[in-house]
């Protein structure tokens, strides 16, 4: 069974928030309607968001260090926010394990975003439904776009590729790998969610450079004259110096 | 979380038209059984009539909780998976049958149907009162179920809030009950007086009981299993956006902690103290507005107090 999802490298996100821009351009641009805003341009702007890129800061001066952290629905694999549901709008795909919310069905009556430990479901304000991240539902199966377009706008959008997309349940896929060899992990493992979007954890990159690799031992600029002609009995390197 | 009043109407006025219609089949079953001298059918008729009138005005209070009203029909649809589901199809039956109830009391159509050995009857109304009991207890169920089922709401998941839903109603209902009796049936006025003082204090006990527990709650999920980074120093400096957002709006109440700690001692005062006193003097209608302003503080409260762990990822704007 398939479980698309996506895998964040919080070691490499940089907070630029371009997922955050090309989410909205694209679920904005939709025929489901727009992502309301309220207020764009005045003093206190809010509006309807599918991803957040939120920062922390970590540790104590001098000694921090800041995480950028982007939130978006999970698509838990056992979501609490869809049996609450009392419509049904609220659903979990089985062929591909995205969480979606029938627009249609809809009344607009919160519980759902209750129901979710993370806040990933609003309210549109303009639309009066629940509105949550659908992983460009509308995108990533879109025979008319070329193969390496079908993947959720934010994917797309990373210039650090943080964001990696894929099925959690193919053990071969990308982001499984990313999740084995990364030591992916989920947020809120306590409630039993869990939650099929991985994150990366921030990892410390060393390097141990030893003195004499600062200096290059034959460089040129260093040689005040000119060698000493090895004897001709002398072993050799190589053809060059060899005669 | 943001209390809505929305909700909070829909809990407070179906809970006392459930409790004032148990109120009205306790009177019922007393007198059928000989315990009580029997009442007017007046009484019951213009009791179902008032907590019908409870109901509905619970119901259209809830339609304004909701951004689509006009498909409020298709939240029956999950009533396997949804309490909230079950409650749509459970409030309307529940006034279904009071209404039921009543006209059948008020019409006068009320045929004995069976006898019971003892040689009570058992007529129309006994069975319409058995099958609105029944129903009133589910709505209390799902009402409190609503809230309960959420476990990473700490302070609502626990069977507390459904005795609380049952316990309050159930007061709220008798003090209305015997404040109706002062004016319909006054032989029964003393019995529901003692009956809605009991409930009272039961109801009390309940609170005071989740008031306790949730004071000594701690809390499961913290920033570190939230973003998942061990370290017990971790400070949010930007939650993604300024002017706040759906999840600023609906999980904050907005107000400090030494506000929430004068609405509790408000409601514990005109839900319980005052009421007490009021009934013990007589005082039945005094008692009942003063016990429902209570209870739209307690109800306030009761969703204020609820701490979402998705408050943890909008700690600070920026």
């Amino acid at each position: 069974m398939t479980q698309l999802a996506l895998v964040i490298d919080l070691n490499v996100c940089v907070g630029c928030h371009a997922c955050v821009t090309s989410c909205k351009e694209w679920n904005t641009s939709g025929q489901a309607g727009p992502l309301s805003d309220f207020n764009p341009y005045g003093a206190n702007p809010t509006g309807t968001f599918f991803n957040r890129v939120q920062t922390f800061e970590v540790g104590e001066f001098p000694n921090t260090e800041t995480v950028h952290f982007p939130k978006s629905c999970l698509h838990c694999e056992e979501p609490p926010c869809v049996p609450v549901c009392p419509t049904g709008a609220s659903y979990k795909r089985a062929e591909d394990g995205i969480v979606l919310v029938d627009y249609d069905k809809c009344i607009g009556c919160k519980y759902c975003s209750w129901a979710c430990p993370y806040g990933a479901r609003e309210i549109d304000e303009q639309q009066k439904v629940m509105k949550k991240c659908t992983l460009c539902v509308d995108r990533i199966y879109d025979a008319s776009l070329p193969e390496i377009d079908r993947k959720p706008a934010c994917v797309k959008a990373c210039p650090t590729s943080a964001r990696l997309f894929g099925d959690v349940h193919d053990p071969e896929s990308e982001v499984s790998k990313a999740i084995r060899e990364s030591g992916g992990y989920q947020l809120m493992p306590e409630w039993g969610t869990q939650p099929a979007n991985h994150y990366l954890p921030r990892r410390k990159t060393q390097l141990r450079i030893h003195e004499d690799e600062l200096v290059r031992a034959d460089n040129p600029l260093k040689v005040d004259g000119k060698l000493p002609k090895p004897a001709k009995a002398e072993p050799s390197l190589d053809d060059v110096t060899s005669w | 979380m943001h209390p809505a009043f929305s909700v909070i109407f829909l809990t407070t006025l179906i809970g006392v038209g459930q409790g004032l219609f148990l109120a009205l089949f306790t009177v019922e079953s007393y007198s059928a059984f000989g315990l009580l001298p029997p009442q007017p059918s007046r009484f019951y008729a213009l009791g179902s009539a008032v907590a019908l009138g409870f109901l509905v005005a619970g119901l259209v209070a809830s339609f304004f909780h909701l951004g689509h009203p006009e498909r409020a029909w298709r939240s029956a649809a999950k009533w396997r998976t949804s309490w909230l589901s079950r409650e749509v199809i459970v409030l309307p039956a529940f006034m279904g049958t009071v209404c039921l109830y009543g006209a059948a009391h008020f019409s006068g159509f009320n045929p004995v149907l069976a006898t019971l050995p003892s040689g009570a009857p058992v007529n129309v109304t006994a069975m319409l009162g058995v099958a609105g009991t029944v129903l009133a207890f589910a709505l209390f169920v799902c009402t409190g179920m609503i809230y309960a089922c959420l476990r990473f709401l700490q302070e609502w998941h626990t069977p507390l809030t459904v005795i609380n839903y049952i316990l309050l109603g159930g007061a709220s209902g008798f003090v209305l009950a015997c404040a109706l009796a002062a004016v319909a049936a006054q032989e029964v006025s003393g019995f529901l007086g003692v009956w809605a003082m009991i409930l009272t204090a039961l109801a009390f006990i309940g609170r005071v009981a989740s008031l306790l527990r949730n004071a000594r709650l701690r809390p499961k999920s913290g920033l570190r299993t939230a973003i998942g980074i061990k370290h017990p120093h971790i400070a949010q400096k930007a939650q993604g956006a300024m002017g706040g957002s759906f999840n600023t709006r609906e999980f904050f109440h907005g107000r400090s902690a030494a506000f929430l700690k004068r609405v509790k001692w408000v409601f514990l005062l005109l839900v319980f103290a005052l009421p007490l006193g009021l009934l013990a003097g007589g005082f039945a209608s005094a008692a009942f507005f003063i016990q429902y302003l209570g209870l739209i503080a307690e109800r306030w409260f009761f969703f204020a107090q609820a701490n979402h762990p998705q408050n943890l990822y909008y700690q600070a704007v920026s």
